[in-house]
């Protein structure tokens, strides 16, 4: 028989000013099976736990209610209260009188009748709760990041300084990401490779850091502190552990006009190729797609078209037949770093609803460039070293028009938000471009500029200020080549008319998007995302890096547009996130989740196909000789978040969620309606 | 395929060229032309300048007829009313509100079930057939395809193309066999409906379109809008500067008749104010095509024609 006390707080005024709690404390009383009640100005207060305390101790009891304020605010509280009298903590539950009751009613008299239905309907649910034990999961104390851009070198620093061992999964031959491609940041303008290579080589230095360069993850299975990951390692075509490096091999290569990827295709490549000098690991990597040996072969010719790079490696390192391998590394937790790209600005749209800018002309007039073509002109390692020279005849630019918010901001061509960085970039561009061309005339068009940072109003105040840039409220309707020149027609909407130059280069700040695949890295991770790509975080601003699944973590652009200080920033948040995880030898889960009766379950795995967490797992149930006698499903508890759609799916009630059954939520509405 | 046809008042006057050559047109691409019986103005110009009920009312009244009359698209052929048609569809649907003051103003029950199409939409809804039963393709003929402000925007309200980067009407020329030129002012204003208030700004503008499409080697120019025909056509007179050459001004049906094979009286050719004579001759001395069997893609210069558009794929079937 059960054995349940009552104990209604007055929380202060919150409560007792519109229930009567002494009422609520007699009705409570009456009945059947509760064998105390009492009521109390606080229950969560040192004195209001002793009263539970000791009544469990005294009455012996097998259930407590507390009705109080929400289970949100302090069901630990009570649960570790109950706990500590030798209780099972899952035997304690909260009746919510003060959010769904007092705070929102008037009448003393109605909300007394409703405070007193609503502890009774949480007794008759505890009359039915059974112990239930915290689930113990041991941590693997090893991380993965994906993605080797600024915000993945950060996350994987940090943590392996922190004493974990990482793993870093970088799709490219090289980390580095964009910021690799910047020529000064703002807003110092300070040289990007030369504050990002030092770091990239303390990556490949770094004992605890595994760096698995021009690999992808490929599956994920698991859950928070055991995660088994199985990376693909892309065939690169090159031993690395033969080879050193000395770049014979792409000096002896024949294919030798491959647009490069990072220099925006503004500068050649050959087909074995390190994408830039810095690169880590400084390793070359065979694109298959361009060099002559493979097309030879895809061609289905018999003798070997080229060989020009494994005659030259004095290393045995070329290696033709190399295949992609798989590898599976087991984490503890995965931060996930893999950043951005720009908008397409074509007519090509990689998405439904996005909608290029066929009338600025880019992918048709050579000098129309984007941002990071510009970063690529600019910079020392770039393809005209350093020269700003315009692409289509390697002419000084006397007059270069930037365009902002290139399809940000922009609903109608399919993206509603703020890139947030390019207000920035733009005004260091025109500080860039003025540094080199110093008659140069640099005009901005602007919806607004937003530079809201340390330091950064003041930054594009002094592009207006010391380096003359000119700055025009408008949009432009086109761009288009007139002879020599790039003609911008466009609208100042501060002085009303409207505005025509003669540009000789345009450069448009295009929209910053997640990169492509993401949606399916995503998938694989069970991790949520937006509508345009960005991986979700758990909680917009209590839990900025953590994700909806426990262990997933989340750095830099792929999360939304971000710069750099943004997202080293994010990165070592994660970083601590995750070194707070690796400190448990076991992780503590609540025991709601949910449970398969193997009997029961006919394995329709409909609990499968609705699982948000991918817990569901098949099992297989075996007669005492061994024989095979059906497949049923078994609910992972590491995995399982306690959301119930499996409970609610199956259709032979074998899935039941521990402590909210449907017998437990039975009970409660028959408290209600009878 | 049968579609309701709101021809409006300026293919009864006008334009009347423009309903001659579709109603030509239409039997050997496949579509039956119902006229929509006892329709009204359409409120343009005048009725949405004037009051937003009255600019909303009078195209759902016509929507309304056609829907009565079990139609589900509704073919306007002059921007203007296919603009004024669409405009109150979208601003029924974002308004429930206006939507019941208007079944009030009705008097009968509003559903909006009817779709307004426009001509380029309807043509390029067609380009198989056309291309099948081009007789007599309109090869090296230049055009410039003139889109005029009214066809593709508001892009919510018309979203059958790309608002700033249509292609739409290059589809369709080249279908026909000529090509399409690559020109900047397809989308200006040529001065619609100020044709007679201010002549000046009409002259103006009018005349640059003119200018570009010249300088771009347009033989002549394509229109799927009577304001913009008669400003370009009917004022091309007093556009031209001495010595320069006249641009013929085309409806797209025109065009497609030519190809079809039709004659150009049937097409109404004979009742332009630019001389149509010799750009009629010139089809006519081209070669018979591949009638009756679907010949290969004409294919057109990469920077004119851009055949698959994101915007095309997204199209509902018309
Ligand atoms: C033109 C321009 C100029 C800029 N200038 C500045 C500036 O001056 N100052 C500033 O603070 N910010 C600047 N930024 C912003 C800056 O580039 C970003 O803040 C920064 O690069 C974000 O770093 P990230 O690591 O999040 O992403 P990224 O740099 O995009 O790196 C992501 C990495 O992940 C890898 N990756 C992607 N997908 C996968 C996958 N599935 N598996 C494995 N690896 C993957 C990528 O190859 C890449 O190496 C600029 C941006 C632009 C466009």
């Amino acid at each position: 028989m059960a054995r349940i006390g009552v104990f209604v707080c007055h929380c202060g005024e919150n409560i007792g000013r519109t229930v009567d709690c002494a009422r609520v404390a007699g009705e409570i009383g009456k009945l059947p099976g509760v064998v105390h009640s009492v009521d109390y100005k606080y229950m969560c207060s040192d004195p209001g736990q002793a009263l539970i305390k000791q009544a469990i101790a005294e009455k012996g009891l097998t259930g407590v209610v507390v009705s109080a304020c929400s289970p949100h605010m302090h069901e630990r509280t009570f649960r570790r209260a109950a706990g500590g009298a030798g209780l099972n903590p899952f035997l304690c539950e909260m009746a919510n009188i003060r959010e769904h009751c007092s705070w929102i009613h008037e009448d003393r008299e109605a909300a007394t009748d409703k405070a007193i239905d609503l502890a009774r309907v949480i007794v008759e649910k505890v009359k039915r709760n059974v112990p239930l034990e915290t689930i113990r999961i041991p941590v693997e104390k090893r991380a993965l990041v994906i993605g080797g851009g600024i915000a993945g070198i950060q996350a994987a620093l940090d943590l392996a300084d922190g004493g974990a061992e990482v793993v870093l999964v970088e799709k490219e031959p090289s980390i580095g990401g964009h910021m690799s491609q910047l020529s000064e940041t703002f807003p110092t303008l300070d040289c990007s490779q030369c504050i990002l290579t030092p770091r990239m080589v303390e990556v490949y230095q770094h004992p605890r850091i595994r760096l698995m360069a021009y690999c992808e993850v490929d599956a994920v299975e698991g859950y928070i502190g055991n995660f088994k990951v199985t990376i693909r390692q892309k065939a690169r075509s090159v031993d690395e552990t033969k080879c050193n490096g000395c770049g014979a091999c792409q000096k002896a290569c024949v294919v030798k006009n491959v647009p490069s990827e990072f220099d925006e295709r503004l500068g050649k490549r050959t087909a074995i190729y390190v994408p830039f000098p810095q690169a880590v690991p400084n390793i070359p990597v065979i694109d298959r797609e361009h060099c002559a040996y493979f097309k030879g072969r895809a061609r289905g010719m018999k003798k070997d078209a080229c060989g020009k790079c494994k005659e030259a490696c004095a290393r045995g390192a070329i290696d033709f037949a190399q295949e992609d391998r798989f590898v599976t590394e087991k984490v503890g937790a995965i931060v996930v770093a893999t950043g951005y790209e720009l908008y397409s600005i074509g007519k090509d749209q990689p998405a439904a609803g996005l909608k290029g800018y066929g009338e600025y002309g880019y992918g048709t007039v050579p000098d129309v460039i984007d941002g990071l073509q510009f970063e690529r002109l600019a910079s020392a390692s770039g393809p005209t070293a350093g020269k700003l020279l315009r692409p289509s005849d390697g002419k000084v630019p006397k007059k270069i028009v930037f365009l902002q918010c290139v399809g940000s901001r922009d609903p109608a061509k399919g993206i509603d938000y703020c890139s947030k960085v390019c207000c920035m970039y733009v005004a260091k561009h025109t500080m860039l471009y003025r540094h080199k061309v110093h008659d140069g005339e640099a005009t901005v068009f602007y919806m607004d500029v937003r530079a809201a940072g340390k330091g950064y109003d003041e930054f594009t105040r002094r592009a207006v200020e010391e380096d003359g840039a000119v700055y025009v409220r408008g949009r432009v309707s086109r761009v288009y080549r007139d002879g020599d020149v790039v003609k911008v027609l466009g609208f100042d909407t501060l002085n009303g008319t409207p505005v025509e130059i003669d540009a000789d280069m345009v450069v448009l700040a295009t929209a910053m998007r997640p990169r492509k695949g993401i949606e399916k890295l995503a998938q694989t991770l069970s991790v949520s995302y937006d509508r345009h790509g960005f991986i979700n975080e758990a909680h917009p601003k209590l839990r900025p890096v953590e994700t909806n699944t426990a262990g997933v973590f989340v750095a830099g652009a792929c999360q939304a547009p971000r710069d750099i200080p943004d997202s080293v920033a994010m990165a070592s948040a994660a970083a601590a996130k995750v070194l707070g995880l690796f400190s448990n030898e076991m992780l503590e889960r609540e025991p709601t989740v949910a449970r398969v009766d193997a009997a029961l379950c006919a394995g329709c795995f409909h609990c499968e196909r609705v699982c948000p967490y991918g817990a569901v797992e098949h099992k297989e149930v075996r007669d005492r000789k061994g024989n095979l006698l059906k497949v049923v499903a078994d609910v992972n508890p590491g995995v399982c978040q306690g959301c119930g759609t499996c409970q609610a799916t199956c259709p032979s009630k074998s899935v039941e969620l521990m402590g909210f059954t449907d017998e437990q939520i039975y009970a409660e509405v028959n408290a209600l309606a009878l | 395929m049968r579609v309701g046809y709101y021809p409006g008042c300026s293919l009864h006057g006008t334009a009347r060229e423009l309903d001659e050559s579709l109603r030509a047109v239409a039997p050997p691409l496949g579509l039956e032309l119902v006229e929509v019986n006892d329709w009204s103005c359409c409120g343009a110009t005048s009725a949405h300048a004037t009051s937003h009920l009255l600019s909303v009312a009078l195209p759902a009244r016509n929507l309304a007829l056609a829907e009565e009359q079990g139609h589900d698209q509704l073919l306007a052929p002059c921007a203007a009313c296919y603009n004024r048609l669409a405009s109150a569809r979208h601003a029924v649907a974002c308004d429930a509100a206006l939507a019941e003051t208007i079944e009030d103003v009705l008097g009968r029950p509003f559903p909006s079930t009817v779709a307004p199409r426009n001509l380029v939409e309807v043509l390029r809804a067609r380009l198989d057939l056309l291309r099948e039963r081009a007789v007599r393709p309109l090869t090296g003929l230049k055009v410039a395809c003139y889109y005029g402000c009214l066809l593709v925007r508001p892009s919510e309200v018309c979203s059958f193309d790309d608002p700033e980067d249509p292609v739409s009407m290059e589809e369709v020329v080249t279908a026909t066999g000529a090509t399409p030129v690559a020109w900047r002012r397809r989308l200006d204003c040529c001065g619609g409906a100020f044709s007679v208030a201010r002549t000046g700004s009409v002259v103006r503008l009018s005349r640059a379109i003119l200018d570009d499409a010249r300088s771009a080697g347009a033989d002549a120019i394509a229109v799927a809008c009577p304001m913009c025909h008669s400003n370009l056509d009917f004022r091309q007179k007093a556009l031209v500067r001495r010595g320069e050459a006249e641009l013929p001004v085309l409806y797209l049906s025109e065009l497609v008749g030519l190809a079809l094979g039709l004659d150009a009286e049937t097409l109404g050719l004979g009742r332009h104010f630019v001389d149509t004579k010799a750009l009629v001759e010139r089809a006519l001395a081209s070669k018979p095509g591949p009638a009756a069997k679907p010949g290969p893609r004409p294919s057109a210069p990469a920077a004119a024609a851009k055949p698959a558009s994101p915007a095309a794929a997204g199209t509902e079937a018309v």
